[in-house]
């Protein structure tokens, strides 16, 4: 509880100091590195290894702010941040960015505070159970134990959709979602929720993975993405075209490897995103060759995915929902022009 | 004595008293300007982002479930009912750690006073491993070492009296009183009352062996007569776990043992060094006087060593109160849990949410510090 007290008294502090409305790119830059609030441990979207890199989906996602703002990914420093102190840390100033798989919903925009910049990964709550229990829908849970990660939407969803299908059940929340796997794996519940990437990066972490299987019902739409605070349009732009850059790249087939071929391009929207046509980059307070940083230091959107949780990773999820528009997915960039 | 000059008194800001209490006003008006401008412009910063800056967030409806709940809530009852709710369990919890602290303490304070060697090393055992390991590991350990490992509801240890053991909790019949059953509650009360006014009146001696019969008689009676309206729900093995009865979380039962424990070991040091403390010629003045043993620790040992036990007793009260917020970390829907965690992250209300948590711990505080002091005048040394 320490840490979030601390939090809260850093928030009423950092409220009282009036720190300015504007300029979180002034005050990035002047502090040399980008303030990333990131998961404390999910494979695939943000987890640290023995040497203290870390990897992941949203970390790639602060590394191209990074590289766009100071041509290094390297300064993107990250704190990790539970569920529920996430938050109060981007309130109060703590982090810059929060890139620690949030879903987008309403109350959190009109209620809090806060602008989603985009959604970086499509997704939506499932369950998981014993094998032994030989169930095959989440509608056969009537009276199960659920164990939870509190302060999360998984936690409101959850409730919903035992309330909707009119079954009862007894959630058990814990304040890290680490604290509800293990309690899971203990037998404390008879199933356990979160969103269905999640479940997929965390079954490895159980005694005897192979038990455990996942239920084919997603009960919610989980759009995840990164957010920033009201209040400061210029920070919001930069952080919603970061991550438009990365779409459009990859739309364009602009990869980190060829991206000095296609600088020679003459493809009229390949030279806009790299930044040989038009003036896009001073507005957002980055030089013109901001995309092409990100693009050639990061990468784009289709290998950041496969590096963290596609082919290339251990994790092995298929773009499905995630793919381009282009390609029957979710994921539609507005054109830089 | 303010100096006198030659034209009669000095001006009064020459008064060291008068210009003390002027230093002291202008110092708690400058402090209360500045708290004045930080609420403003905390307000001021919290609206221009779009943070709640009001209470109206306690009337929205919560929409998440709590596990346990003392009064009826559901996730369509408000955040302000969820408050409530954990502030009720954080009650429970800490009501009941105090209690098995109290009792565990003191017996094994006593303990370790004892002449007998094996009962003496065992109470200093515990003191010393129980009070030098940090409190949260020891509630992780009560609850993954302890209470996790039980068996799942379909292999449930089978206990007397209908109750069973697993992994889920501990559940154990459910009394159910029926129309009628007030008339047992009644034959009770007046079974009490007889019993006082049999007591007071002396009656009670002559009555001899046959009040006892009475007492138990009465509402046995009353039971017959009012067609037994009291039965038992008892928990049956449906689905996933067990359903009807009374059950104890796992959760609870490790926040319960953990604190009232942990805090023991303190209270046992406390009751020793209290009893220690009387003199022992009080003993032996009380042994001159022709007092037993019993007599002598009744009126001379125990009153004066809970002069110096309560005061420190209550320090220990207050911190098993606060200790309790731990309970976050094994799961356990307590206040912090439910409205400084689950409410707060929801309401993204931080600055209100954790104003009320702290007022709420130090309004329980006070509260139990103050009934600790009016137990205490009750034995402070009344001096003539």
């Amino acid at each position: 509880m320490f840490k979030l007290n601390a939090l809260a008294l850093a928030a009423i502090f950092s409220l009282v100091a009036a720190i300015a409305q504007a300029g979180t790119l002034d005050q990035v830059k002047k502090r040399g590195f980008l303030a990333c609030g990131s998961n404390t441990g999910l494979a695939g979207f943000g987890l640290p290894d023995d040497k203290g890199n870390w990897t992941g989906l949203d970390i790639d996602f602060c590394r191209a702010i990074a590289a766009a703002i100071f041509n290094d990914p390297a300064k993107a420093k990250f704190i990790p941040l539970s569920a529920k102190d996430r938050f109060t840390a981007l309130q109060s100033g703590e982090v810059d960015v929060l890139a620690r798989n949030t879903s987008w919903t309403m109350s959190r925009e009109t209620g809090q505070g806060f602008l989603f910049a985009g959604v970086t990964y499509y997704d939506g709550q499932g369950f998981m159970v014993r094998k032994k229990l030989n169930l095959s829908s989440a509608l056969e849970l009537s009276g199960a134990s659920v164990c939870v990660q509190q302060g999360t939407t998984t936690e409101l969803n959850l409730a919903d959709f035992f309330r909707g299908n009119g079954m009862n059940y007894e959630p058990v929340n814990f304040a890290t979602a680490d604290e509800a796997l293990k309690a899971y794996d203990a037998g404390r519940c008879d199933a356990y929720t979160t969103d269905s990437s999640g479940l997929y990066s965390q079954r490895p972490k159980l005694a005897n993975p192979d038990e455990h299987v996942v239920l084919p019902e997603i009960i919610s739409k989980e759009p995840l993405g990164p957010l920033v605070r009201q209040g400061d349009d210029q920070w919001f732009n930069l952080v919603k075209w970061v991550n438009f850059a990365m779409l459009n790249a990859e739309e364009l087939g602009v990869t980190s490897k060829n991206v000095d071929e296609k600088a020679k391009s003459l493809h009229p929207e390949i030279k806009r995103l790299l930044g040989f046509e038009g003036n896009f980059g001073d507005p957002l307070g980055l030089t013109e060759d901001w995309a092409y940083r990100i693009v050639k230091l990061v990468g784009n959107y289709g290998e950041v995915f496969n590096r963290n949780l596609g082919e290339g990773s251990s994790l092995k999820i298929k773009r499905g929902v995630n793919a381009l528009w282009s390609k029957g997915g979710l994921h539609y960039a507005p054109p830089i022009r | 004595m303010a100096p006198r000059s030659e034209n009669g008194p000095l001006a009064f800001w020459y008064d060291p008293a008068i210009r003390g209490r002027i230093y002291q006003t202008l110092f708690v008006l400058a402090l209360g300007i500045v708290l004045f401008e930080a609420i403003v412009d905390v307000r001021a910063n919290m609206q221009a982002r779009g943070i709640p800056t009001d209470f109206d967030f306690l009337d929205d409806v919560a929409g998440f479930d709590i596990n346990l709940t003392l009064i009826p809530y559901s996730a369509t009852s408000t955040y302000g009912r969820a408050f409530f709710v954990g502030l009720l369990n954080t009650g429970l919890a800490a009501a009941l750690g105090l209690i098995l602290a109290t009792v565990v303490g003191f017996a094994i304070g006593i303990a370790r006073l004892s002449k007998n060697w094996i009962v003496a090393k065992f109470a200093m055992v515990y003191v010393e491993a129980l009070r030098n390991v940090p409190l949260l590991l020891q509630l992780l350990f009560w609850y993954n070492a302890v209470l996790k490992p039980l068996p799942a509801p379909r292999q449930s240890y089978v206990l007397p009296f209908g109750m069973y053991l697993n992994n889920r909790g501990l559940f154990a019949p459910e009394l159910v009183f029926g129309p009628g059953a007030q008339w047992i509650g009644a034959a009770v009360i007046v079974a009490a009352l007889v019993a006082v006014l049999a007591r007071l009146t002396g009656i009670g001696a002559r009555l001899g062996r046959f009040w006892p019969t009475l007492l138990i008689g009465l509402p046995v009676a009353a039971y017959f007569l009012a067609g037994q309206p009291v039965s038992f729900i008892v928990p049956e093995l449906k689905g996933f776990n067990f359903s009807g009865g009374v059950r104890l979380l796992p959760e609870f039962v490790a926040l319960v043992l953990g604190l009232g424990l942990y805090t023991a070991a303190f209270i046992a040091e406390i009751v020793r060094a209290g009893v220690e403390a009387v003199p022992r010629g009080q003993s032996e003045a009380a042994a001159a006087l022709g007092l037993s043993r019993r007599q002598t620790n009744r009126f001379v040992v125990v009153p004066q060593a809970m002069r110096i036990i309560t005061p420190l007793l209550t320090s220990q009260y207050l911190n098993l109160i606060k200790n309790s917020s731990l309970a976050v970390f094994i799961g356990y829907p307590d206040l912090v849990q439910v409205f400084a965690g689950t409410v707060l992250n929801q309401t993204g209300a931080a600055v209100q949410v954790i104003f009320i948590t702290m007022a709420v711990y130090l309004a329980i505080s006070l509260f139990a510090s103050l009934a600790m002091n009016l137990y205490n005048r009750r034995f402070a040394l009344v001096e003539r």
